[in-house]
């Protein structure tokens, strides 16, 4: 079996790599995958602590489902956003979407 | 009938009209037209109805209504009808209706001048119902709006000046006028605003403190009438208004300080109107003899009707001031009869604006030749102005002069050559206007219209009945008057 | 019989509204309608007086109106004054109508003058109905309008519109003595009904200074309607409007109104103790006054008119000295004889476009009837027997001379100078050669003509009714004080007669026999002339001491009004602005800088910190990321 810190290294890694793409990409999709990979991470977070830390009670894997779904109705609005951005501006690339600044 | 609410009524009648109005797109001006005229109309039927539903002999409040509006300081919605108000409200309902007629000659922002128009009325006729003072204030204070923006939007040349010194001089007129009532709540007892209770306990009242409260509210009601010397807004507003407002500004809006002190500062604070009726007096003749003198030097047509005006108001307070029933009859009937004169002759200025596009008298001549109707009826309601027997405003001014000359002798001998001064600046009017040989700019003069002849022909009828039948005012006035005299203690 | 009285009133209304309304499209038929209802009126008259001479007489009344316990009545009396006066205006009134259709042919719109007519008829009457002084004042107002519309009947004419204005202001002037006088009376008495006022005077105890005062003050409405001085001078005037008019209101009926008056509150006149002195003094002054005006005036309806102010000064000595019946009686020949005068100076005018007598001349042979009438009319004025003129003056030159020797005096002067300026006017009108050769005179149709000849014979014989020959039956039938008594006076009808004569001969002697002494006359007293010519420059003194400067004082009001009345509202505005200027500067550099210092330095610090906001979502999240990763550390350690 699997020891806990297996899950944790591996949820850790990826939460990085998904941090990384965060802070690095310029197109906005990308930005918005890298999130999703990082949503993931803690996904497989919860998954293995429920296996470990409370293995009689599913409750944390119903959570992670529930967490799937929202994230994917977050990405819709999200992708929905870009394309309203995309349309106004021709451009999805986030240094170039600076009107927020002062 | 029916336990209706009458007098509540006849004024929110006007504000469902408002209502109505709101919902009418700005450029259908025909239906915004008709919605008005109905809605005047309407309510000039219901003070018929009212008068079905009303005892002319019996005197004291009718139809009654109340209801609690600020319990915590004893506020109520109280409104009544005798015969003072009702003569009143039928005049302002009828006016409103016929100045309707001559609002059509508005061609711009139609649908804001009707809605302004019709909040006039409620302010107007809910000023002569109100039982309590607190209501009489809102109501009073509703009135000044509309007319600002009457004024100030639909006016002559000098509009903004006109309106906003109409504005403030009453205001500041007002302002006394509620330092007096809040004077009044706080020095009855138990505090009430209501004018019954009011005149009911008017022998409690200090006589420096009724003599110190009937000079605020003097102040507020003077200015409205006007009495000499708080009078210059009057040319002011009366010439740059546009035609229907000054007809309700003379006819109405001016007796509202008239119905003020009969209903308001006589009753409540006898012994100081007793004590302020000689100056009262002076002020009348000052007011009667000056007027006059000031419309003879007048060469705009519309400031001589309006300075003709701060002259005939002077037989009110003269009247007024007489405190015995020639006089009080003769104010109020002078009241009732300067609002259907002056009201017509407005309108009749108006006419004539209308298609000269000028008001100057000199620049007119011989225009009898041209339009015989129009100046049928001007000299018509001229004649009336200057207290011919036969029409309305003789017997007002007859009595008037008679119930003055038993209180104030030789006041009423100067009073007299006002009358004198008056057939000058009329006769010498209508000379200017209609005799001479015809002005040659004029040849093609548009005679009188058959709306504007309906608009005037209500008023002559009242003019000739109340000149020839007074009585049948009179008798709608005289409980009301007796008991405002028995509420002064002058014996009847 | 009530009825009747009601008829009688109200028939001349109807004709009013039926020409006012639809007279421009009855057009004659309109002024015939008018002319019937005068006939129905006069038939009704011509009952009432049947009715009267029977021994009755109407009293009705009824409530007009109640102020408290003041209670207003309206109604009417019908005695035999009243029935007397009646007759006068409804004949004179028809006669001068049927008249009118002639004189006024061809002209535009002449219903208009039928209807002010019928207004004016319906109104005399109502004045002499009326049994009480309020309603006898507002219909004293109503003739007065009526004689104003009729003045500027000629619209267009200036001189006629500034008249018409004249005679109303005038009548105003005496109109507001009038409501004093009713005032008073109102008040003392408690009445203002005729009979009432004479029922409580006679039971005496009433302060008569004031009741003299009260009488002073009525006779004031008199002065202004008959035109005495000092407010005669609107009667000249309106000779502006046409003659039919004047014949009707200021000659016959209208201008008597005073007259009237006076005898209707004679009981207060009679009560007061220097009142009638004072009605005989005014009286004796403008009869002098207009008299000798008239001697010298030229215009044919000018001297007409100061005749009747002089005459009807005349009737004022009388009614003074205790003539009453002799100042009706005189009222009643007066009417006659005066319209028809008028109506004969009319008949002229239209023939022949001309108001000078000094143009006419020669025009007895165009207008045989007109000429003849006229005669009459001028033998009646003049006092010769047995005209009717001569009957009424020598009763009222009789009540003077038993009251006193000196206005006897003065009064047989005006009976001289009337007969005199009469009959200038006569021979320098009709007799003789045509002195302007552009005048082509003819006489006037037979609408004109009657009734000429009808006014002509009651001219000539109803001064009968008060002669010896009929045994003064006017005397019995109209006095004041029942147990008068009645005596002829042959001294002073003799003198009265040679006086009339003395008149006549010296009008023969200076404008036929020898035409040349009225031009000495008049060269060698200038001034005298020239003041008689410019009416003693009374209405030029009106002008100088009272319309001037009462028009100055009225613009001087104006600018009072404006300047100082005005000028006090607007300045407290300006005064306020002024303050509130300075309030303002306050407000923006003291209490507003306060906030803006507040303001500005938020804004300081915002500069430096919006440094932050760069605008890339991936410092942002840098930002946030490394702050999650502070606190966690700082909460670890």
């Amino acid at each position: 079996m699997i020891p806990l810190h297996h899950y944790l290294i591996l949820s850790a890694l990826l939460f990085c790599i998904g941090l990384y793409g965060v802070f690095t990409r310029r197109s906005a999709i990308g930005i918005l995958l890298s999130l999703e990979i990082m949503l993931n991470a803690a996904n497989i977070n919860f998954v293995a602590f429920s296996k470990f830390v409370t293995p009689d009670n599913p409750i944390g894997q119903i959570f992670v489902i529930f967490t799937i779904g929202v994230s994917a109705a977050a990405a819709v609005v999200g992708l929905a956003i870009i394309v309203a951005i995309y349309r106004n501006y021709k451009t999805i690339f986030v240094d170039e979407i600076n009107i927020m600044k002062w | 009938m029916f336990g209706l609410p009458l007098l509540s009524l006849i004024i929110f009648l006007p504000v469902l009209g408002i209502l109505i109005l709101f919902f009418i797109p700005k450029a259908q001006t025909s239906t915004i037209r008709g919605v008005s005229v109905a809605t005047t109309l309407v309510t000039f039927l219901l003070s018929l109805l009212i008068l079905a539903h009303f005892n002319t002999a019996q005197p004291g409040f009718q139809l009654e209504e109340k209801l609690s509006w600020i319990p915590q300081v004893n506020i109520n919605y109280h409104v009544g009808v005798d015969g003072l108000s009702y003569s009143m409200i039928f005049l302002t309902a009828l006016l409103c209706f016929l100045a309707c007629f001559a609002s059509f000659s508005i061609k711009d922002r139609i649908k804001e001048y009707f809605i302004f128009y019709l909040m006039l009325e409620v302010g107007m006729i809910g000023t002569f119902l109100a039982l309590d003072l607190f209501l009489f204030y809102v109501f009073w204070e509703i009135t000044l709006v509309p007319m600002y923006f009457l004024i100030g939007i639909w006016g002559g040349s000098r509009k903004e000046y006109a309106a906003i010194k109409f504005f403030l001089y009453t205001l500041a007129g007002s302002v006394f006028m509620l330092l007096g009532i809040l004077a009044l709540y706080f020095n009855s007892a138990p505090h009430t605003f209501s004018i019954v209770e009011l005149i009911a306990q008017n022998s409690l009242f200090p006589r420096l403190f009724q003599n110190i409260i009937f000079a605020a509210l003097f102040f507020g009601f003077a200015i409205k009438v006007p009495v000499f010397p708080f009078h210059t807004w009057l040319p002011d507003a009366h010439v740059e208004a546009p035609t229907p407002a000054s007809v309700l500004l003379a006819g109405v809006l001016l007796k509202m300080g008239g119905y003020g002190f009969f209903r308001i500062s006589y009753p409540i604070l006898p012994e100081a109107a007793k004590f302020f009726a000689p100056a009262i007096a002076l002020l009348a003749l000052i007011g009667i003899v000056y007027g006059a003198f000031v419309a003879m030097a007048q060469t705009d047509f519309k400031k001589m009707v309006a300075y003709s005006s701060v002259s005939h108001m002077g037989f009110v307070m003269l009247g007024l001031a007489s405190l015995n029933p020639i006089g009080f009859s003769g104010a109020y009937l002078q009241m009732f009869n300067h609002g259907i004169i002056t009201g017509a002759m407005f309108l009749l200025v108006g006419v004539l604006y209308d298609r000269a596009h000028t008001r100057d008298l000199n620049a007119f001549g011989g225009l009898r030749e041209v339009v015989p109707v129009f100046s049928g009826m001007l000299i018509f309601f001229s004649l009336a102005s200057l207290g011919l027997p036969g029409l309305s405003g003789f017997v007002s001014e007859f009595l008037s002069l008679l119930g003055g000359f038993k209180a104030f002798r030789l006041f009423t001998i100067i009073s007299v050559t006002g009358i004198i001064v008056t057939a000058g600046y009329i006769l010498f009017m209508i000379q200017r206007i209609l005799l001479g040989p015809l002005n040659p700019k004029w040849k093609s003069l548009a005679e009188i219209n058959t709306r504007e002849i309906l608009t005037l022909v209500p008023l002559l009828i009242l003019t000739l009945a109340l000149g020839v039948y007074p009585k049948l005012i009179l008798d709608i006035l005289n409980p009301g008057l007796n008991l405002i005299l028995k509420a002064i203690g002058v014996a009847n | 019989m009530v009825n009747a009285a009601y008829s009688l009133a109200l028939l001349p209304v109807v004709g009013f509204i039926v020409n006012i309304f639809f007279g421009s499209k009855l057009k004659l038929k309109g002024a015939l309608f008018s002319i019937a209802c005068i006939a129905g009126s006069f038939l009704c008259a011509c009952l009432l007086l049947r009715h009267v001479i029977a021994g009755n007489s109407i009293e009705q009344s009824a409530t007009w109106f109640t102020c408290g316990k003041y209670s207003f009545s309206a109604g009417l009396v019908i005695d035999q004054l009243t029935a007397i006066m009646l007759i006068v205006v409804t004949l004179v009134s028809l006669l001068v109508q049927i008249y009118s259709i002639g004189y006024l042919h061809g002209e535009k719109n002449s219903t208009r003058f039928f209807a002010f007519i019928s207004l004016f008829t319906f109104s005399m009457l109502g004045l002499v109905l009326a049994d009480n002084l309020i309603l006898v004042y507002v219909f004293w107002e109503l003739v007065g309008l009526c004689s104003y519309l009729l003045i500027s009947y000629w619209y267009n004419k200036p001189s006629a519109a500034l008249a018409g204005k004249k005679a109303f202001i005038t009548n105003r002037i005496g109109d507001a003595g009038f409501f004093l006088g009713i005032a008073t009376l109102f008040y003392y008495l408690g009445t203002a009904n005729f009979r009432e006022i004479a029922e409580k005077l006679h039971h005496g105890g009433f302060d008569p200074h004031i009741i003299t005062i009260a009488g002073i003050l009525l006779f004031c409405g008199a002065i202004g309607k008959s035109a005495q001085f000092p407010l005669h001078v609107w009667l000249p005037d309106a000779m502006e409007g046409p003659t039919p008019a004047s014949a009707l209101i200021h000659a016959a009926t209208m201008v008597a109104a005073g007259v009237y008056l006076t005898v209707r509150s004679y009981s207060v006149f009679s009560a007061g103790n220097f009142s009638l002195q004072f009605v005989s003094y005014i009286g004796i002054i403008t009869s002098l006054l207009a008299a000798s005006i008239a001697l010298v005036q030229n215009d044919i309806k000018k001297i007409l008119a100061y005749s009747t102010i002089s005459q009807l000064g005349l009737m004022m000595v009388a009614l003074g000295v205790g003539g009453y019946t002799a100042g009706v009686f005189h009222l009643m020949t007066h009417a006659f004889f005066k319209a028809l005068l008028f109506l004969c100076a009319g008949a002229v005018i239209h023939n022949t476009g001309v108001q000078d007598i000094r143009q006419m001349g020669g025009l007895f042979g165009k207008m045989k009837i007109t000429a003849s009438t006229c005669f009459i009319a001028c033998l009646a004025i003049a006092g010769v027997p047995p005209f009717s003129g001569f009957w009424s003056k020598d009763e009222i030159l009789l009540a003077a001379f038993n009251h006193n020797k000196v206005l006897y005096g003065l009064s047989s002067l005006v009976a001289f100078m009337t007969a005199f300026y009469m009959f200038r006017l006569y021979i320098l009108t009709f007799t003789g050669k045509p002195r302007d050769p552009h005048l082509h005179p003819h006489e006037s149709p037979k609408v004109m003509t009657w009734p000429l000849i009808i006014l002509a014979s009651l001219s000539a014989v109803s001064g009968l009714i008060g002669s010896p020959l009929t045994n003064h039956w006017f005397s019995h039938f109209i006095y004041f004080h029942p147990e008068h008594h009645i005596e002829v006076n042959y001294l002073v009808m003799y003198s009265s007669i040679a006086v009339g004569l003395l008149g006549i001969a010296m009008a023969w002697l200076f404008y036929k026999a020898c035409p040349n002494i009225p031009k000495a006359l008049a060269e060698n007293y200038k001034p005298i002339y020239n003041l008689l010519l410019n009416k003693y420059y009374i209405d030029e003194i009106y002008d100088t001491v009272i319309v001037r400067p009462f028009l100055a004082l009225t613009r001087f009001s104006f600018s009072f009004d404006s300047k100082i009345i005005d000028g006090s509202v607007n300045g407290t505005a300006t005064v306020t602005i002024w303050i509130s200027t300075i309030k303002a500067w306050i407000d923006k550099y003291i209490v507003d800088g306060l906030v803006n210092l507040t303001a500005s330095m938020v804004g300081a610090i915002g500069i430096v910190l919006r440094r932050l906001q760069s605008g890339f979502i991936q410092n942002y999240i840098l930002l946030i990321f490394t702050s999650v990763i502070i606190i966690v550390l700082l909460k670890l350690i």
